[in-house]
């Protein structure tokens, strides 16, 4: 355990911490060979001072056999030193961005700039994220223009969001309180202002926070009236004269395309093929769907998706029929 | 006076007062003259690029934007880093010290191509022109890295004219390196070899290899965004089918590399500068010729390392990083060696050393920062925080522009055949050293507390740092005004230069200073390996080895 200082951001979940810990070993390292040099540069420029006008050095290198030798010490011990410093960073970097099963998910959708955030329940909110202690939560985000990026630095990581497809930024929270939420990459005039917070409560305020906000349907119940709203269920029903895939029970398997490859169906295959459907299209159907592009915002195709998620095979017949 | 010589031997005749008139620089194909011209322009864009970091760390005083309108802020930085990264690091060193001292160093009359050589420094200026254009037109706001869709469909500023200017300086670029490429194979004297080299020539024939290799990149990547950006041709934004993320890969693949173009001269600059002023051979000569050409080849395999948390794959992200880990090897190499080289040396303190052992300091912690970049674990925190800039700054301005600074100290007297005054100039190294490290140390403690880059108002906990790097940064600033006052006296008051005053090896000291318009007024004959002290007495009329 690191103490707090003024030096340390704080430190708000384990791998926090595990970020530190690599900190600091990395850091041992720079201070040792910084001093090293810094300490052989001096003493070498006070002892080896010329002293008179005509004064020569004295090549070492030839004369000494053992140069060479030299040479291969001061490649291996770094090459060493940095592979060890690779694997630790590789695996707190897996640890960073690899969500545990079972995560709480929230979504996010960045914007010029602002960030707009949706509980599972349905609860909105804008640069503000409410989250319980203890709990592991995965942000599914996305971006409605440019590149942003989701930057809690309590939370030591950075994850870009971008406006093609989903990426995700997970944590769980040790400690309560108010961390600063950044946007961390460059995004146009009002970047620096595209800021908020993440606010970890203790279980029992974040009910009462819970209760005392206005809840809105929730993603799928919102999702499911634009799946109406949009006309969607004309053609994706669940019944043998579909003239689309039936999606009851299609999500997380593989889909057979036309083309004769697979795809696996998950957030960015059902948000691709609301918005350019005829990319890639299931085998035996026709690439009739139209494209909702502009005509449904980044918030409404995280509902759709969600919807789409929610859906479950009615039996093993339509889950067969829907691959 | 008559006669063809001065009172001291020196021919009178020399390559700056050979001829007279506009008209006699701006139509030179004397590589001495061409560097000159680089040296005047390269330092007008520094000059200009350095006014807006003032312009910046003035803002940065106060928590709250309240000196600037953020756009014109987003303008300030983005300007700053086009204008010091294209117009002045990339050209620096090798249009400057590369143009002036390849030829004399392998005892040739000039580059193998002097028109092309001309015709560089018109297309630097063509682009240049065009950048300084569009800056009067309000310049642009995307940041130097110009990514997308950022850039080619949500800002309105001039970016299709600075990506013209940073294209066509491109090829200067481009036509710099293969010209120096051609010249060091082609043209050595008699006798030297490739292991005869001075190590300056050997790390600019690296950066040759990058300039020729990764500009087209960027060229390409330039005209996608200028194609997008007006025809809408869907490459890069989503919503015309695009990846914005296959940007930054054309980016980096450039982009990185370039930061070798930075540095790699300097480290040659600061090879000569330990062999000349501890009168030694350079400790392991050929592990540091060889890590100039290791560092050129793995910095083209290492872009994805800007990439870490940008949605590549962390697959990808793993081979990036272990990559990146094998960078710091040669790195690491030429670092002990140059230390090594002080051992049992005959240390002199003159001003050019002075600027090496800064070069060496700063560029071991911007080194190691980067190591620490490299680290994905770490990355992925500071990615795009102050940690970055502040390692960037070490490796840029306090390895690539001390030993910049360290060079035109080192070569002054044989460039204008005047010295400087010995006392400012040791001064102006001790001013920048301290300078720098005010301003940008602070930055890596920001960085890592959570201080996002291009922040133009920040949370109030970050303004004690703010307000040292924004000190630092004054004094940083008169470093600079120093050498430039200096110089410019020396011009015409500094006492005259004789051909080789620090008592180095290397053929340019076997010449007058400044040499004649030929360089040399016999053919150089090499016989030995470089750095061999004591450094033979100059005959004007027999060059012996060096």
């Amino acid at each position: 355990m690191i103490p707090s200082s003024p030096l340390l951001p704080d430190q708000a979940s384990d791998v926090a911490r595990s970020v530190d810990h690599l900190m600091l070993f990395a850091l041992s390292g720079l201070v040792f060979f910084s001093a090293l040099i810094a300490i052989l540069v001096l003493v070498f420029m006070v002892k080896y001072r010329r002293r008179s006008d005509d004064e020569v050095g004295i090549d070492i290198y030839e004369t000494n056999p053992k140069s060479h030798v030299l040479e291969l010490v001061w490649s291996v011990i770094p090459l060493t030193l940095l592979l060890v410093l690779f694997g630790w960073g590789t695996k707190v970097f897996f640890d960073q961005n690899r969500p545990p099963a079972g995560a709480e998910q929230y979504w996010v959708t960045g914007r010029q700039w602002m960030w707009k955030i949706q509980h599972p329940d349905g609860r909105r909110e804008i640069n503000e994220l409410h989250v319980p202690v203890g709990r592991a939560v995965q942000l599914r985000m996305i971006s409605e223009d440019v590149i942003h990026d989701f930057f809690v630095p309590a939370f030591r990581i950075h994850v870009d969001v971008l406006p093609s497809r989903y990426t995700t930024y997970w944590f769980k929270a040790n400690r309560t309180g108010s961390f600063h939420l950044f946007c961390g990459q460059y995004c146009g005039t009002e970047h620096s202002k595209m800021v908020g917070h993440v606010i970890v409560m203790e279980p029992r305020a974040y009910e009462a926070w819970l209760a005392g906000e206005k809840t809105g349907p929730s993603a799928i119940a919102s999702g499911e009236e634009l799946f109406v709203a949009k006309s969607c269920n004309t053609c994706h029903r669940p019944d043998s004269s579909a003239r689309a895939p039936i999606l009851n029970g299609v999500f997380g398997t593989q889909a057979s395309l036309n083309d004769g490859t697979k795809a696996l169906v998950n957030e960015d295959y059902i948000r691709e093929s609301i918005l350019n459907p005829a990319a890639k299209v299931v085998t035996g159907y026709q690439p009739i769907m139209p494209t909702f592009k502009g005509q449904v915002s980044e918030e409404e195709l995280i509902q759709l998706v969600n919807y789409v998620k929610s859906l479950k095979a009615a039996s093993a017949t339509t889950a067969e029929a829907g691959k | 006076m008559t006669g063809t010589t001065n009172p001291d031997g020196s021919p009178r005749t020399h390559y700056l007062n050979a001829a007279y008139g506009l008209k006699s620089w701006l139509l030179t194909r004397d590589h001495k003259r061409i560097a000159l011209l680089y040296l005047v322009s390269i330092s007008v864009f520094f000059a200009l690029g350095g006014l807006m970091a003032v312009l910046i760390r003035m803002e940065l005083a106060t928590p709250e934007g309240d000196l600037f309108q953020p756009d014109i802020y987003n303008r300030l930085f983005t300007m700053h880093g086009v204008l010091m990264i294209f117009f002045f690091l990339i050209p620096g060193i090798p249009a400057v010290l590369g143009n002036f001292l390849i030829p004399l160093m392998i005892g040739a009359r000039d580059l193998a191509f002097p028109r092309i050589n001309l015709l560089s420094w018109y297309l630097y200026s063509i682009g240049g022109l065009f950048t300084l254009w569009a800056l009067l037109h309000g310049g642009v706001d995307t940041g130097w890295t110009f990514y997308t869709p950022l850039s080619t469909n949500y800002v309105n500023t001039s970016v299709i004219t600075v990506g013209v200017g940073i294209f066509i300086a491109g090829f200067s670029s481009i036509l710099t390196g293969l010209n120096f490429v051609v010249t060091i194979h082609r043209m050595r004297a008699p006798g030297l070899t490739w292991f005869r080299l001075p190590l300056f020539v050997w790390s600019a024939y690296a950066t040759s290899l990058i300039q020729i290799l990764g500009t087209p990149v960027i060229a390409i990547a330039i005209l996608l965004v200028a194609a997008e950006r007006t025809l809408h041709i869907g490459v890069f934004d989503p919503k015309l089918g695009g990846d914005p993320v296959l940007f930054q890969h054309l980016f980096w693949f450039y982009s990185h590399p370039a930061v070798y173009i930075m540095i790699l001269p300097s480290m040659g600059v600061v090879s000569e500068l330990v062999a000349t002023f501890s009168r030694k051979p350079i400790f392991g000569y050929k592990f540091v010729a060889f890590a100039s050409i290791g560092i050129a080849v793995l910095g083209f395999l290492v872009w994805g390392h800007h990439m870490f948390v940008s949605g590549q794959s962390i697959y990808a992200g793993v081979i990036f990083s272990v990559l990146s880990m094998l960078v710091a090897v040669p790195s690491a190499i030429k670092v002990f060696n140059w230390t090594a080289t002080l051992y049992k040396g005959s240390i002199s303190w003159d001003t050019p050393m002075l600027y090496a052992l800064g070069f060496i300091g700063l560029f071991t912690i911007g080194g190691l920062t980067g190591v620490m970049l490299a680290t994905l674990g770490i990355d992925a925190h500071v990615h795009d925080t102050y940690f970055i800039i502040a390692h960037f700054h070490y490796i840029m301005v306090g390895g690539a522009i001390m030993g910049y600074l360290g060079g035109l100290h080192f070569w002054w007297p044989k460039i204008t055949g005047r010295m400087y005054p010995l006392f400012w100039s040791k001064l102006s190294a001790i001013v920048i050293f301290i300078g720098f490290n005010v301003t940008f140390f602070p930055q890596f403690i920001l960085g890592y507390l959570g201080m996002p880059r291009r922040y133009h108002s920040y949370p109030p906990e970050f303004q004690v740092l703010n307000v040292m790097s924004s000190a630092g940064a004054t004094v940083l600033g008169l470093g600079y005004l120093m050498p430039l006052v200096y110089f410019i006296w020396s011009m015409r008051y500094g006492p005259k230069a004789p051909s080789n005053p620090w008592g180095a090896t290397g053929l340019e000291w076997q010449t007058t200073s400044p040499p004649p318009v030929e360089n040399f007024l016999t053919q150089p004959i090499v016989t030995g390996p470089p750095y061999t002290y004591p450094a033979p007495k100059r005959a004007p009329e027999v060059t012996v080895g060096v």
